[in-house]
Parts: structure tokens; sequence; C-alpha cells
């Protein structure tokens, strides 16, 4: 009902901003007037919108009865072809921006929370007002010119100068002791321990020219596999466990061994479908292991240890993706390749690695756009949630039964402070399915939000009608959604009607 | 631990409770607003923005073929072509004359000059003055429009309120840069003031949900009733008794709504839907210059830096209202406040 009012409202208004016959009626071509003649009865335009668009529900409602037509666009082409090319490149750049900007912005979020009114959490909370100010066309032209003209440039010669270098570090010691936090030589130490690691990083890989030609190799892996399982362990069961941490350590310890064993799989005729299955199965592995090592604890190892391998099997993906960082750098971009225009290099014919790197350089920086954007205000809403949940009283009562502070966080407040977040998220996840016009417009993307303002601009009634349908549907969708799992998450709250 | 907590938590509500004593519920608020450092700079700066701009651009009313002008301070307007100076460099200096040698200067251009020569300075006054007018208008409509609905919606459920609401669901599915797209043409040369009016026409909803959610609960208070049996009628119980009371949440909405209204501009106009040439908004001048940013820096960084501060500046005043509204904000103690708590404990046992 809704959906019928707000698209009849769209179809009119759209149908007063303009004439989309303009440029034909100016136009001095001999064959205008024929082709005036054409356009009007290919869209009937001689009959008036309010009772053309009932023409269109017709076609729209179609697919109940199996005639779904979206009608045609101004060029000729269906709406519907166009939209489903379109669809799958909105959805690859919303999914992947919406889905780090969560992770990102709800980590932070709730450290910025447990450390309140500290410099860390008061620094947090400017950056997201001031993220939350910036409009989205200006970060991306200014993404465009420092993250891609200055980074190309960067990579012609990759040696980072002592200034940066020390700024880099600075920042990262400044960062790591604002989250680990304590007292003052804790944070002394910290930022330390966090300025030399950085340095010796950022050393190593200037002085190897690391970015130009960059790889982990099986030593570098299995150290961050073992760090992984040690991070994992810590923050999901705690050290304590000990059956728990020696199983993870178990699984970063063949990590090197699965290394050698997957290199001849990862050849050129990889597909994704194969990726989802090994990735699948490193999760069931993994889960198998702890399951079966998980002593009294079953599934509280087997989860911990399923994330493990999943982030090291991961390790070795990524690896295999560098190894062919080099021959993408060479000879398909010629030594500029992080990409600011379009979704993808045309006609590109290569394997899977080298087209996942392809993707990769597209996605990046549209990307980074959105997420600056819609991570402020996850940093803000995470805060405020954990805030208002470490308040309540079965926090109180379970620091008074003496469990010890890290269960308490990541058991009792981390896990009820994400309900409220559930739907934020999934309104989020609509509004930048529709907000994502701009971006799509400054880096050129072919998305949904391209066919929508380029049909706005030519009065193409059904372009921008096709649009319109699918993101109100989906609206409406994740609205639905959201309630959902906000009433069955949150037994207090209960739908009536 | 627990002890020291409790401790803590007294001295809080003592504390407050000591300073709000014999104040009225808007004194307590205007203080509160007062003490947040971050919401009473950007106020200052806000305010000063807009002197500025305003001041220095002249204000221009009336359509795009017959404006009547009111000249500002500055010598150029957007329409005179000077001659290029220094190949259109900015000319202001704002670094003292130790550090890089030159002297401090304002100089003829000094936000440089855009590509054919036009003053940005001027360019800039216009369009951040375009940009804060459609803010207050957008706000002003928006707001209006958003506290009638809620509250009729919410005082008087029942079939108004589906009405009402579904009326709401149907607005938020609209688009606002199709709107921005219809008034564009339609009535596009008449200026920033309409399309900032019918933007507002479409921006209410989220307002209107939050007041009548606020009236829902409040309609069913003691204050209420009492009004009610003392004889008031219903439109007197809306605007006098319950409005007042849900005031905060209006203010707070407002601000925050007035901050992605500067910003839902700024995009229609950057996208080419909002204020069409020759007329300029800081959107559009982003628009236009997005090309030439390696050549004509200038061009990009300064309307990018007016949206910036505007809408920063909006949104730490809505945080600064938001926790001067919310009774159960507890402010941080600093060291002063106790000490002056600790004082005072001193003199009370003594």
């Amino acid at each position: 009902m809704i959906l019928f009012g707000a698209t009849f409202i769209i179809y009119n208004l759209t149908a007063m901003s303009g004439d989309p016959l303009a440029d034909l009626r100016l136009s001095t071509e001999e064959n205008a007037q024929l082709l005036l003649e054409l356009q009007t009865e290919q869209l009937q335009l001689d009959i008036p919108a309010p009772i053309r668009y009932f023409l269109w529900l017709e076609g729209a409602l179609g697919f109940l009865w199996g005639d779904f037509t979206l009608g045609i666009g101004l060029d000729g082409a269906p709406v519907l072809t166009a939209l489903s090319l379109a669809i799958p490149v909105s959805i690859r750049l919303v999914i992947v921006a919406t889905i780090l900007s969560i992770i990102i912005g709800i980590s932070i979020g709730i450290v910025s929370a447990l450390r309140q009114y500290s410099r860390f959490d008061y620094s947090v909370t400017f950056s997201a007002f001031l993220f939350y100010s910036l409009p989205i066309f200006w970060v991306a032209v200014l993404l465009k010119q420092f993250g891609a003209i200055g980074f190309n440039d960067f990579l012609v010669d990759p040696q980072i100068s002592l200034g940066w270098g020390l700024a880099i570090c600075a920042a990262s010691g400044v960062f790591w002791s604002g989250v680990i936090g304590g007292s003052k030589r804790q944070i002394a130490t910290t930022f330390a321990m966090a300025f030399a690691t950085t340095g010796l990083i950022l050393s190593y890989v200037s002085a190897t020219r690391w970015l130009s030609d960059p790889s982990l190799g099986p030593i570098v892996i299995a150290l961050t596999a073992v760090g992984i399982a040690l991070g994992i362990t810590q923050l999901s069961v705690g050290f304590n466990n000990k059956r728990a941490l020696f199983t993870s350590l178990l699984i970063a310890g063949l990590t090197p061994v699965f290394y050698f064993l997957m290199q001849p799989v990862f050849d050129d005729t990889f597909t994704f479908e194969l990726l989802l299955l090994l990735a699948l199965l490193a999760v069931v592995v993994g889960y198998g292991i702890g399951f079966i090592f998980g002593g009294d604890e079953k599934a509280p190892t087997a989860r911990t240890t399923a994330m493990v391998a999943f982030l090291s099997a991961s390790l070795i993906v990524l690896d295999r993706f560098m190894q062919d960082w080099k021959i993408y750098y060479e000879e398909v971009t010629f030594g500029r390749p992080i990409r600011t225009v379009g979704d993808s290099t045309l006609e590109l014919d290569a394997n899977f690695w080298i087209t996942g790197i392809d993707v990769f350089t597209h996605l990046i920086l549209p990307t980074m756009a959105l997420m600056l954007i819609s991570l402020a205000g996850y940093l803000r809403y995470s805060r405020a949630a954990m805030l208002e949940t470490l308040n309540q009283d079965y926090i109180r009562t379970a620091r008074a039964k003496g469990i010890n502070e890290r269960t308490v966080v990541m058991r009792h407040a981390f896990r009820n402070s994400l309900i409220p977040l559930t739907t934020i998220m999934a309104f989020d996840f609509a509004g930048v399915l529709g907000g994502a016009i701009i971006t799509e417009q400054v880096f050129a993307w072919r998305g949904m939000g391209t066919i929508f303002n380029q049909a706005l601009q030519r009065i193409d009634l059904n372009g921008v009608m096709g649009v319109v349908l699918i993101t109100s549907i989906s609206a409406l969708v994740f609205n639905l959604i959201a309630d959902l799992i906000y009433s069955a998450l949150d037994p207090r709250i209960r739908v009536t009607k | 631990m627990t002890n020291n907590q409790n401790s803590i938590q007294s001295d809080e509500a003592n504390l407050e409770q000591r300073e709000t004593a014999g104040l009225s519920q808007s004194q307590i608020i205007k203080r509160r607003f007062f003490r947040h450092k971050a919401a009473m700079i950007s106020l200052v700066t806000l305010l000063l923005i807009i002197l500025f701009v305003f001041s220095a651009g002249g204000i221009q009313l009336g359509t795009q073929d017959q404006p009547i002008r009111l000249p500002g301070w500055w010598q150029w307007t957007i329409n005179d072509i000077p001659e290029i100076y220094d190949e259109g460099r900015p000319t202001l200096d704002l670094i003292p004359p130790f550090i890089d040698g030159t002297g401090m200067q304002i100089g003829p251009h000094p936000f440089g000059q855009d590509t054919i020569g036009k003053d940005y300075f001027a360019l800039v006054m216009r369009g951040a003055q375009q940009s804060i007018t459609v803010m207050f208008v957008i706000g002003l409509v928006a707001a209006t429009i958003g506290t009638v609905l809620g509250a009729v919606s919410g005082f008087f459920g029942k079939w108004v309120d589906q009405a009402i609401m579904r009326f709401t669901d149907l607005i938020i599915t609209v688009p606002s840069i199709i709107v921005g797209a219809v008034i564009g043409v339609q009535i596009g040369n008449l200026g920033v003031f309409f399309l900032a009016i019918f933007l507002g026409l479409f921006t209410w909803t989220g307002l209107a949900r939050l007041v009548r959610a606020e009236f829902l609960s409040l309609r069913e208070r003691e204050f209420v009733d009492a009004a009610r049996v003392a004889g008031a009628d219903n439109r007197r119980i809306i605007f006098k008794h319950i409005l007042p009371n849900a005031m905060g949440v209006v203010i707070v909405s407002v601000s925050l709504l007035m901050s992605s209204a500067i910003l839902l501009e700024t995009g229609l106009s950057f996208l080419g839907f909002g204020v069409l040439p020759p007329d300029v908004s800081l959107g559009l001048l982003i628009s236009q210059n997005q090309d030439s940013f390696g050549i004509y820096p200038w061009l990009f960084w300064w309307p990018g830096l007016f949206i910036v501060t505007i809408a920063l500046c909006i949104n730490f005043i809505g945080d600064g209202l938001r926790d001067a509204f919310d009774p159960r904000q507890k402010r941080k103690i600093t060291k002063k406040d106790r000490e002056i708590a600790k004082a005072a404990k001193a003199k009370s046992v003594a």
C-alpha cells in the first residue's frame, strides 16, 4: 500500500520535472521528427502521466503472473536488463563497506565506552562528529587525489621517508596505548612497544620494497597465525582455558603445512565457488578440532578454533593473491594500480587471482569513502549502547559474583549491547544501498546509483522507477527484518498488532 | 571498590542537587548548555561565520532575474570577472613573517580566483550564505510540520494516528534527490529559498515520529488529566501543556536535522539537482572544480572547509543540547568540583 502510494508520487513528480524528449525537439537532424514519434509511441508519452503510471504498475505487478516488465528506458533497452547488471555492482560496493564499518565501528566504539572520559574516548567522539559532518563527495574527491594519484606516485619508489615513518609510529603508539589504557607506566610501555613494532615493520616494508612486490611467505603466515590464535583465545575464552589455548595454537601451527599443501590447488583454474567451499571447510575442520579437544567446554572452544582456522586460512589465500600482485601491477595497470574510475577493468581476461586483485583495487577507494561516513554512526551508537548496558544491574551482579572483567565485558555486556545495534544495521544497509548514488557518480561505477542519476537527468521515467522500486522494497524488507530480529533477541519486546 | 563507588555516586548526587537547587527547569538546561565547552565554542564559531559570510557578500534577495542587492563590504561580487592575479592563487597569508619570511596579508583575492577569474572569496561567501539559508529554512519548515503532525498523531491516537503514520511512511520512501530534481526544474530560478521550503516538506518524517512517541507517553500523565479537569480544550493541552515538555526532543532532533540538511543541499547541488548555475552553492563549486584539483587545489579546499565547519558546529551544538535536556545525563566530576564538594562537606560538619 505504501509502496503503491510512494511509487505513484515519485512517478508523477519525475514526470513533472521535465520533458524527456527535449533533446529530440531541439535536434536539427532530418529524422528527428520520426524519432520523436517513435519514442512517443514506445514510451506511450501521449498518455498523461497519472494514467501512464497504471500501465507501468501493470508491468511491475506482472511478476505475479509471470509477465514481469519494468518498461524500456529512453535508450530503448529494457530497464530490467540494465538493473540486473547494476545490482551486483552496487551490492558489492555496499556489502563490503557496511561490513567493514560495522566491525571497525563497533569494536572502536566499545573500547571507547570502556575507557569513558579518557583521552582516547574524547578523540573517538570528536572523530565521529567530524566524519558525520563530512560531505561524501568531498571525501571521495580527496581520496581520489591522495589515495589514488598520490599512492600510485609513491609506489614508483616505495621508500617511506623518516619524517612520515616517525609520524606513523607515533600515531600507532598513541592509538594502542589509548586502547589498552591502564596506569601511566603501562601506557608508556604500550606506547614504546607499539612504536618499536610499527617502526620495525615499516623499515622492513621500506627496505625490501615490499609494497611493489608484497608477499607473506610461510614464516610470516605462521607467526601471524599464532598471534591470531592468542588474540582470539584471550578475547573469547581467556588464557585460563588451557585446552582452548593449546588447540588454537595447534591449528595456528598447522597453518604452514596447509600453506604448502594448498599451493598446487591455487592454480589458474581456481574459481570463486571453490574458494567458498574451502572457507567452509576451514571453518568446519576448525570447529571439529575444537569440539574433539574441547573437554568440558566444547562449544566455546570449538567457536574459538573455528575462528582461528578461518582467519589463518584467509592468510594463506591473501598470500596467494599477493603472489600475483606484481603481474597485475606491471602488466595490467602499468604501474598505476589504485583505480579511480569504474568498477572493474574492461575486457580483463585473467585468472581468478588477478581478477580478484582487480576488484580490490577498484573497490578500495569508494569503500573507504562510504565507510568513513557510516563508521561515524556505528561509533556513536555502539558507544552509547555499551555505556547503557554497563550501567545495568546484571553487570553489577556479574561483577559481584567475582566473574573476571573479560567475561563481564565480552559475555555479559558486549552481547547485550549488540541488540539495539541490529536495528541500526538493518536500516543502514537499506540506507547505504540508496545512498551510494554520489559515491558511484564520483568513481564512475555502473551501479544502481548511476542508472538512477542518469535516468533522472534525462527524465527517463522507467529507469527512475526501476531503481526506486528496488530501493523501497529493500527498505521495507530490512525494516521488517529489523523488527523480527529485535523481538527475537530481546524478549521484553513483543510485536503486538 | 564498591564502597568507593557508592561514595562517588552520592557525591555526584549531592553536587547535582546543590547546583540545581532553587532553579527552574529552563535555567538548569541553560546552565548545563553553557557549561558544555564544545557546544559553546561551536555556537560562537557558527554565529561568527554567519555574521562574516552575510556581511562580506552582501545580501541578495529576489529571483535570479530581478535581484535586489544589499552590497557587502567585500569589493567583488560573484558576477565580476577581475583580471587574473598571480595565476589565481590565493593571496591570503596568515603565517607570520618570522616563519616563512613573507608578511601577513589578505591581498586582492584571499581565496584565489576560479578558472575564468571570478573572485573565489565572493563565490564561497555566496555559497555559504545559500547553505546557511537552506539549513535554517529546512529546519524551520520540517520542525513545524513534524511537530504539529507528530503532536496530533500522538495525542489523538486511533485512526488519526494510523492515517498520519502511514502518510509519514509514504513520504519517507520518496528519495529527496527526486524532490530536488523536480524543484530544480520547476522553480529552480526562484532561488535557494524555495528549494529549501520544498525539501523541508519532505524531511520532517523522523521528527514527527519522535514527537509522536513523546506525546504517546506524555498524554497519559497526571498533569494532562488535571488540565482537562480544569476545562482546557485539546488545543490548549497540546500546545500549552504537553508540547513544552516535549521541547527537548524537538530542539535536539531539529539541530541534527539541520546538519544533515546542509549535507543534503550540497550533495544535491553536487549532482546538479539543487542550486543551478549561474547561482552559486558550495556543493556546486566543488562539483565544478573537482577535476582541476591537481592544478587549482584551493578551488576545492575552501568550499569543503566551510561545509565541514558549519556541519561540525551544528552537530556539536546538537550534542550540547542533548546533554542539557537529558535529565539522566551526569557530567564528569572534575577535580575542582570534588574539592568544592569536600570543602562544603567539611563546613557542614563543622
